[in-house]
């Protein structure tokens, strides 16, 4: 057993002939929050969605939870993925289902734990990620932008995952309910052990929940690091992404509240 | 909770200690095992003493289903009137446990009681009036609408309406014409044997003739194109509710029913009629055909017979019928779409809903037209 939770190594991606990763490769450790950002288009998404058997790259390699993920199986993925929880960035929850049955539908696949019990575990978990008890009786479009984003975090967390992925967690809300997700990613971090790994633009979410972070570019990797040694990287796309005016009020934000 | 040791897990565990107050619990506690405990610990927490003692130190690994496990049995056990104290935990399951306690105020609360019968039966007979009122609203708005576009031409979205045409006209002629050749076939196939019986070959003409012109033609017609076009725009305005596009065409000041609707109504009230006369001649076709071959009556003479069997009126009447069919099918597939709320069953539901019941309107109204037209006497 090695320390690190996912392993990317060298790897390509191709889309007919425009080229998104060119050599991509990182490691994420156990327990750590990794952040991976940059531009839109940058390939940061299809990373993602390579790293959680949905899409495959071209050669390379990721290795996840000590399995390498490329090639795999469909058992192999199955078992896989119910080591892992996934966020996507609309939620997905599925419509026709209560935020309850959402979580249910989980346990009831993978586990033969008693009706009984999967509600209340289910229960504890939309608490966990903060939403009201009685958001569990609704409908996913009964719930504003924020609830759904915490309605799909609990459904992500049924299994009790060792890793969690998160896309775009706070696109799409007002900062207050931004800043609820971020202190809720450190907490999930801290209680449950977690290692997150999330793709976002939100650089205030970067300031305040990520350990780690990687900017991609290019198809490479520009820089990789904490918010402060990255914030003095000589790379001019990484320089501008945290210097441009958005980058430096966050930032400011974020040394005043230190 | 310790992920790397996952791999090798012992079956969680919960037994009676030394004492008769003391239980022990031992294993990994982590949702993929817990099933068989539940039973467990129904049979071990029956005879305790008034102070318990749960020793955890043997418990190995620890998530947020095994804590809410064990925060529920400690629950259970005070609310029995018992003192209950939880030991030996390592630190950050103490810490997952307290946390799962902390939360656990809410569990159990939220669930809504179940409806009664009467409830149900008096919500379900509301839930049919509103629909019946959505569809009365929903028609005179498209009537409005119609109006507005009457007086104001511009208003009218040709490109939509030649769309249309082309989708639920055009791309429907190999089906329609299809399925109608077959029927002309069917049709003149049984009343083969029939007329050869009494030496009456050539009435075959009157047989496919009339009752293809008059009522099977339009029909199948209609059901063809309910199934394919009226089931289309169910999905396509239901889907466009659920990523609200319906409302984003309203703010840009543009009536979902002007560009949506009217061009449907008006495009399939135009090539219904015209599909009709295509499978008029279709069924004909597949009926000459087989008359010839089973009963020897030549393509002139059945001609030659078609025109004095099938008069003018029957024509007319078949293909009359054909806008009403087309307006009935058009307002419920495209009423059904706007009905459509948020989720992606609820598509799938209302698009269903639409078949059957365009497909029963259509029929219902044909039964009605034959009613009438027997009373006049045509």
């Amino acid at each position: 057993m090695t320390e690190n939770v996912i392993e990317v190594r060298d790897l390509h991606t191709r889309f007919g002939t425009a080229v998104v990763h060119d050599g991509v490769s990182f490691t994420v450790k156990h327990g750590e929050v990794f952040a991976l950002v940059g531009a839109s288009g940058c390939g940061k998404s299809t990373l993602l969605r390579e790293m959680i058997v949905l899409q495959s790259p071209v050669s390379g390699s990721i290795r996840i939870l000590d399995r390498e993920v490329t090639g795999l199986s469909d058992d192999e993925a199955l078992a896989l993925r119910r080591r892992w929880g996934v966020m996507f960035e609309r939620g997905a929850l599925f419509s026709a289902l209560t935020v309850t049955e959402n979580v249910t539908t989980v346990l009831e696949e993978h586990t033969t734990l008693s009706a009984q019990l999967r509600t209340e575990v289910a229960a504890v978990k939309i608490a966990l990620t903060g939403l009201p008890p009685d958001a569990g009786q609704k409908y996913p479009n009964e719930l504003s932008g924020g609830m759904r984003k915490r309605a799909a975090l609990a459904r992500a967390l049924a299994l009790d995952p060792e890793l969690l992925f998160l896309d775009e967690p706070t696109a799409g809300l007002d900062p207050l309910s931004a800043s609820g997700i971020d202190e809720l990613v450190r907490h999930l971090r801290d209680a449950l052990g977690l290692t997150i790994m999330m793709v976002t633009h939100d650089l205030d979410l970067l300031w305040r929940a990520a350990d780690r972070v990687a900017v991609l570019g290019e198809g490479h990797i520009l820089g990789i690091g904490t918010m402060p040694e990255l914030a003095k990287s000589a790379h001019p796309l990484v320089h501008e992404y945290f210097y441009g005016p958005r980058g430096r009020a966050a930032r400011e934000q974020a040394w005043k509240q230190r | 909770m310790a992920p790397s040791a996952m791999a090798a897990l012992a079956t969680p565990n919960i037994l009676a200690g030394d004492s008769p107050s003391q239980l022990r619990c031992e294993g990994a506690w982590v949702t993929r095992m817990l099933a068989p405990l539940e039973e467990r610990i129904a049979a071990v927490a029956k005879d305790l003493g008034k102070e318990v003692l749960i020793d955890g130190s043997a418990i190995t690994a620890l998530d947020t289903s095994g804590a809410w496990l064990l925060h529920r049995t400690v629950r259970a056990l005070e609310l029995g009137g018992r003192s209950v104290r939880v030991q030996g935990l390592r630190p950050e399951f103490d810490a997952l446990l307290q946390l799962v306690a902390s939360r656990s105020v809410h569990v159990g609360e939220a669930a809504a009681p179940p409806l009664g019968r009467l409830t149900a039966l008096g919500l379900a007979a509301w839930e049919a009036v509103r629909g019946a009122y959505g569809l009365l609203s929903f028609l005179g708005e498209a009537a409005l609408t119609w109006a507005r576009s009457v007086l104001d031409p511009r208003r009218i979205r040709w490109r939509a309406i030649f769309h249309n045409i082309q989708t639920a006209g055009f791309e429907a002629l190999p089906i329609t014409g299809l399925l109608s050749f077959l029927l002309g076939i069917v049709i003149a196939y049984q009343g083969a044997e029939q007329l050869r019986r009494v030496g009456a070959n050539i009435y075959i003409a009157d047989l496919v003739g009339l009752s293809m012109v008059r009522e099977l033609s339009p029909l199948i017609t209609a059901i063809i194109v309910a199934g394919r076009s009226g089931s289309a725009y169910t999905a396509q305005i239901g889907t466009m509710k659920v990523t609200e596009e319906i409302d984003a065409l309203r703010t840009i000041g543009i009536g979902p029913l002007d560009l949506l609707v009217l061009p449907k109504v008006v495009a399939l009230a135009i090539v219904l009629p015209l599909l009709t006369v295509y499978t008029d001649i279709m069924g004909i076709v597949g009926g000459m055909i087989m008359a010839r071959a089973q009963l020897q009556v030549s393509f002139t003479t059945f001609l030659h017979r078609l025109e004095e069997a099938v008069s003018l009126t029957s024509y007319v009447i078949g293909v009359g019928k054909a806008p009403v069919f087309a307006v009935i099918i058009a307002l419920v597939g495209c009423y059904q779409g706007f009905r459509v709320t948020g989720s992606a069953e609820s598509v799938g539901q209302r698009t269903t809903v639409s078949v059957v019941q365009s497909i029963f309107l259509v029929i219902l109204s044909d039964a009605m037209f034959s009613i009438a037209f027997s009373w006049l006497e045509i």
